[in-house]
Parts: C-alpha cells; sequence; structure tokens
C-alpha cells in the first residue's frame, strides 16, 4: 500500500505532465527515498496507482540506474569510475573499500550500513577522485580519507 | 575580459537567490520581452549572435529553432527542454551554472519560450545532481512568488510554466530523443528521426531541447545584442565558453573564457601546465566521446569552426588531459567500460560491440592481446562508427579509440610485445560486467 504522504507527493508529481504514466520515474523515486528500495510490492502498488501494468513499471525500474530493485544498505555511497578519477586515482579508493570493508562494490556492508556502488562521472572531476554517499559530494578522496568520510554515516 | 555567464558565481559555490539576482541585472531581459519584442525578431537577434549549443554537437542554435512551427495556426502546447543531464565523463561545466546562479536557467528559459511561443518548460536534471534540484527548486518557486512564471508577461499575453524533472540516471538520458522517452516515464531509448522534435517532440508536441549553458546565453544576448555577443569571441561562432581541465595538471578547474581561446592557452595558463614530473601526450577536448588531440593542436582555437572534422570536435569544451605516466590502453579501457554499461541496448552492434571492444582492451592490459586483436580494435572503431547504429552513443565511443589507434599505435604494440601492461605497476582494473 502507498502511504498517504507518498499519494500526496505523487499527486503532486503528476501535475506536471498531462498523462498519468509520465509519473512513473517520480513515484518510484518517491516511493525509494523512503523504503531505500523498489520491491515487488511497492512496484505493484505504483503500477495501479499509475494504470499501468506491473511488467510495464518494472520495464522501467530495471533501466535507471538511481533504482534499486533489491535491498540496499541505511546510506548509499557512490564511487566515481569514470575516466578523470580513474588518471587520479579511483583504482587506489576501491582497493581500500574492499580492504577496510571486505566487500566489492556492488555489495552491502554486513551491518546493512552502506551499500558501495560505482557511478558514473559526478561532474567533480576536477577534484578527482570524487565519490558521493547519500546526498553529499566528497572530491580529492585519498584512501586514508575514505574511513573518515564513511565513518560520517551510521 | 568579460565573463557575462559566471561573472555573479560566488567563489564559494553558494547560490545567488532571487534579489541578489535582480540586483545584478537578472530578470532585465524580460522588460524587453514586455516591450513587445516579436517572436521573430528575437529568433533573429540569436540567430545574428551566431550561438552554438554547447551540449557536444555545436548545432547553430537558431536554424535548431527555425524548424518549430510559429503562428497561431501551431499545434498547442509547445515544449522547452533544458537538457541538463550532464553525465558525459569529464564534463562538468552546467553544474557550475545551475549550482551557481539557478535563476540564470529559469530567466533564460522564459526567453527561449517567447521567442518560440511555447508556453511550457521543463528541466531535465541529472538525478544525481541534488544540490542543483535544491536550488532550482528554490528558484522556480521564487520565480512564480515573483510573477514571472505563471503569469502573462506585463503588457503580453505570453505566460510561461517551468517544470522540474530529476531523472534516475543513465548517459544515453542525454541523447535528446531518448531524453523525451525518459520524460514521459519511458525507458530511456531514443526515437527514430524524422520526425524531428522541433515538430514532433515531447508528448507529440513541437519541442526544443537546449543544453544548459546554451540557453544560460540567452539573457546576455536579449541585454547586449549580437554585436556585443560577437566581441565576447575570439572566433566566428559568437560569445565565451566555460572550458574546464581535468587530469594530472597543477590547477584543474572551469574558467569562462573567449570562444576560440587555444588549448595550449588553458593548459599553460589556466591550469598552470602540467603536474610536476609528468608530461603532456594529448587531450580529450570535450568529454568522453570526442577524438584525442596532441602536442601539434595545442594551438588550434577551442571552438566550434577551426578544428578540421578529420581530426575532431570541440564536444563539451571540458578537457580530459593524458600524461606520460597513465597507460592510453588503459585510459581507453575506462572510456569503453563507461560506454558499454551505459549502452541503452536498442540496436546489436552498440549492444554486442561495445563489450566485445572493452574485452579487447582488457586483454592488451592484461598483455593477452596478439596483432589480431589490434586489428580487431580497428574493424570495430569503423563499424561501430558514424552510420551504423541507431544513435550517436556508439559513434561517440569509437572517437577516443580511433584516435587513440592513430596517435598511440605504439603503446598498443608495447603492449603485445612485453606481453603485459608497460605500466603495470597499476593494478589491473576492473573485469567488465556487462
Ligand atoms: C549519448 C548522448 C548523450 C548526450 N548527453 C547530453 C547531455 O548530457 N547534455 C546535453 O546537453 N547534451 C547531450 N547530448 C546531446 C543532445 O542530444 C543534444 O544534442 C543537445 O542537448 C542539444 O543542445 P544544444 O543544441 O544546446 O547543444 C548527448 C548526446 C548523445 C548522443
Ligand atoms: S547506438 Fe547504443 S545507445 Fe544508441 S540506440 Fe543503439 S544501443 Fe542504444
Ligand atoms: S570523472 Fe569522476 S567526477 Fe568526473
Amino acid at each position: 500500500m502507498l502511504t498517504d504522504t507518498e499519494r500526496r507527493e505523487l499527486e503532486e508529481a503528476l501535475k506536471h505532465y498531462p498523462d498519468k504514466r509520465a509519473g512513473a520515474i517520480d513515484a518510484l523515486l518517491i516511493v525509494q527515498r523512503r523504503r531505500r528500495w523498489i520491491s515487488d510490492d511497492s512496484l505493484l502498488d505504483i503500477a495501479q496507482f499509475l494504470g499501468m501494468t506491473g511488467e510495464d513499471v518494472d520495464s522501467i525500474a530495471t533501466f535507471y540506474n538511481l533504482i534499486f530493485r533489491k535491498p540496499v544498505g541505511r546510506h548509499m555511497a557512490f564511487i566515481c569510475d569514470s575516466i578523470s578519477c580513474w588518471i587520479m586515482g579511483y583504482e587506489q579508493v576501491r582497493a581500500q573499500i574492499q580492504k577496510s570493508y571486505e566487500i566489492e562494490l556492488g555489495q552491502t556492508t554486513r551491518d546493512g550500513r552502506l551499500t558501495f556502488l560505482p557511478i558514473a562521472c559526478l561532474g567533480h572531476c576536477e577534484r578527482a577522485p570524487a565519490m558521493m554517499i547519500d546526498q553529499d559530494l566528497y572530491g580529492n578522496v585519498t584512501p586514508e580519507k575514505v574511513e573518515t568520510i564513511v565513518e560520517k554515516y551510521e | 575580459m568579460e565573463r557575462p555567464l559566471t561573472q555573479y558565481i560566488h567563489p564559494d559555490g553558494t547560490p545567488r537567490l532571487l534579489g541578489e539576482y535582480v540586483k545584478a541585472g537578472g530578470y532585465r531581459s524580460l522588460h524587453t520581452l514586455a516591450a513587445g519584442i516579436a517572436p521573430q525578431d528575437l529568433q533573429r537577434l540569436v540567430a545574428e549572435a551566431g550561438l552554438r549549443g554547447r551540449g557536444g554537437a555545436g548545432f547553430p542554435t537558431a536554424s535548431k529553432w527555425s524548424f518549430v512551427p510559429m503562428g497561431s495556426d501551431a499545434p498547442k502546447p509547445k515544449y522547452i527542454v533544458a537538457n541538463a543531464d550532464e553525465m558525459e565523463p569529464g564534463t562538468f561545466k552546467d553544474r557550475v551554472l545551475l549550482e551557481g546562479e539557478p535563476h540564470g536557467l529559469v530567466e533564460s528559459m522564459i526567453i527561449a519560450g517567447y521567442a518560440l511561443e511555447a508556453e511550457v518548460g521543463f528541466i531535465f536534471l541529472r538525478g544525481e545532481y541534488h544540490r542543483s534540484a535544491e536550488r532550482l527548486t528554490q528558484a522556480i518557486a521564487e520565480a512564480y512568488a515573483e510573477g514571472y512564471l505563471g503569469k502573462p508577461l506585463p503588457g503580453t499575453t505570453f505566460c510561461f510554466d517551468l517544470h522540474l524533472h530529476a531523472s534516475a540516471g543513465r548517459y544515453i538520458c542525454g541523447e535528446e530523443t531518448a531524453l523525451l522517452n525518459a520524460l514521459e516515464g519511458k525507458r530511456a531509448i531514443p526515437r527514430a528521426k524524422p520526425p524531428y522534435p522541433q515538430t514532433v517532440g515531447l508528448w507529440g508536441q513541437p519541442t526544443i531541447v537546449q543544453n544548459v549553458e546554451t540557453l544560460y546565453n540567452l539573457p546576455q544576448i536579449v541585454n547586449h545584442g549580437s554585436a556585443w555577443y560577437h566581441g565576447l569571441s575570439r572566433s566566428k561562432d559568437g560569445g565565451t565558453k566555460i572550458y574546464g581541465i581535468s587530469g594530472r595538471v597543477t590547477h584543474p578547474g572551469w574558467w569562462e573564457l573567449p570562444l576560440g581561446t587555444t588549448a595550449r592557452e588553458l593548459l599553460e595558463q589556466h591550469a598552470g601546465g602540467m603536474f610536476n614530473g609528468v608530461s603532456f601526450r594529448g587531450l580529450l577536448p570535450g568529454g568522453a566521446s570526442t577524438a584525442f588531440l596532441t602536442q601539434e593542436h595545442l594551438d588550434l582555437p577551442m571552438d566550434y569552426s577551426s578544428i578540421p572534422p578529420q581530426v575532431g570536435r570541440l564536444g563539451t569544451g571540458t578537457m580530459i588531459v593524458l600524461d606520460d605516466q597513465t597507460c592510453p590502453v588503459g585510459f581507453v579501457l575506462n572510456l569503453e567500460k563507461f560506454f558499454a554499461r551505459e549502452s541503452c541496448g536498442w540496436c546489436t552492434p552498440c549492444r554486442e560491440g561495445l563489450p566485445w571492444v572493452a574485452r579487447i582492451l582488457e586483454s592488451f592490459e592484461e598483455g593477452l592481446a596478439t596483432d589480431d586483436d589490434l586489428a580487431l580494435l580497428e574493424m570495430h572503431a569503423k563499424v561501430l562508427g558514424p552510420g551504423h547504429t541507431f544513435c550517436a552513443l556508439a559513434p561517440g565511443a569509437m572517437a577516443p579509440l580511433q584516435s587513440a589507434l592513430k596517435y598511440f599505435r605504439d603503446d598498443f604494440e608495447r603492449h603485445i610485445s612485453l606481453g603485459r601492461c608497460p605500466w603495470s605497476n597499476k593494478p589491473t582494473q576492473l573485469r567488465v560486467l556487462v
């Protein structure tokens, strides 16, 4: 079931478009903002609300990078793996993450705190390597700084 | 040197809100519109100014506009879409504008709307640009409260509505027709052209998709005229450009400079030259989908007409520098992994070809490549080049590869003869997962 708040936000988003289906991406983002990921149930609730089929909504949900169809951690850590960050030491940062948290990119820490994901250029190339945790952007990241940055997210 | 696009942006990156923006001359262009300039005259002004699109292709903005049906018989509504999807690796110019001067985009879109008699605008914003989203939301609310949006401009019947759409990621969303599908809530797969969006775009209505930086030029042109605008530039295309440099240079960053500034000046004067101890080998002039320029090209003016097409193109104007301690094969591998991951999968050559290219480059880095692999790369660079795929993503992906094969062939060959990467003190790159 969509909550009242979610419904209200969705109604608000739909005001911007001439048809309901255009709200599909907004709907996925609205629901994900509070539940962190899109379960099959959420997917069907959204589909029903927008008058679409579950398959239709799923084909959208699985296309976009920022929609998660599997459970994720309490925080999302995105590590830029694009060219400027690669030149400036992205691989050392990635190696540090693997060492400190014993996980690969794409996985969640055992305590459910963080999910680490690679991401395309964050538009912060002049301060490469860059990473983003939730909505906070970090530049000039070094392996030494990784743990200090990550510590802030409980 | 005049910097009309960025002169008032606070050095610390905090946004200028309504009061401050208006005090500095913001929204002044709306008086010109309210005074009754005809939309066609506004279009002519933009044509005279010689404004060319800053989103990568450098298409003349006024010619693009000329295909939009005008007058009372034109279909309604018509749409203006700001392409704020900035996801091209190495490109970070639109973010500077969106975060530092959010009202600039609102004002620019009202002007574009007026010139094309389009009553609705969408800002298609990259989902990761949270700070831009926050500031644009506030700027739009302020503009509505002030009556710039949602009410007829004083003395006219023109009324403009503006909406912010946050995207959910995928590079292909930046391609203009894929963007329209994404805005309609569908998978972002490019549409066949013709019909062009100018006549059949968003929800089948006439639509103009324009890059953020392109749009920011409009208030300047309206306020100061086309002669002034031409005077800003060192080239025959008008205006300034937000250039940027990343990689191992002393001061990576961005600068608004006359269009036509040379790559040497950018590199040596503005970016302070290369880092201590490394030397220059080449650069991509504007993002991951442009071809390498080398030492011999450094004195070329960086604009839309001075780089010969057989050499390359300016792209977004944000440069990525390759130094002598970075492996050119690894560099291209990183780019091709990005393109392979971001292919929308619609057409087979791109969906199958890009991962193949990435795997071949990986075999070079691992020391497993043979001369046949070099030939395979050449073959892909041709068959995934212009004209063979549904959209420009795959040809864009081939531009750095093809030019790397031309300028850094020795390095590819050394990988084969040594049986390893000559820069192999670096950890090998992640395996491609596509
Ligand atoms: C794969 C691909 C990605 C693109 N991404 C962007 C982008 O993020 N921003 C942008 O302005 N243009 C992008 N473009 C170019 C747009 O399709 C379009 O040409 C541009 O937005 C037009 O604006 P302009 O005329 O103001 O340059 C992309 C093109 C392709 C083929
Ligand atoms: S070239 Fe690639 S991105 Fe473009 S339509 Fe084909 S598969 Fe999609
Ligand atoms: S390449 Fe990493 S932020 Fe641009």
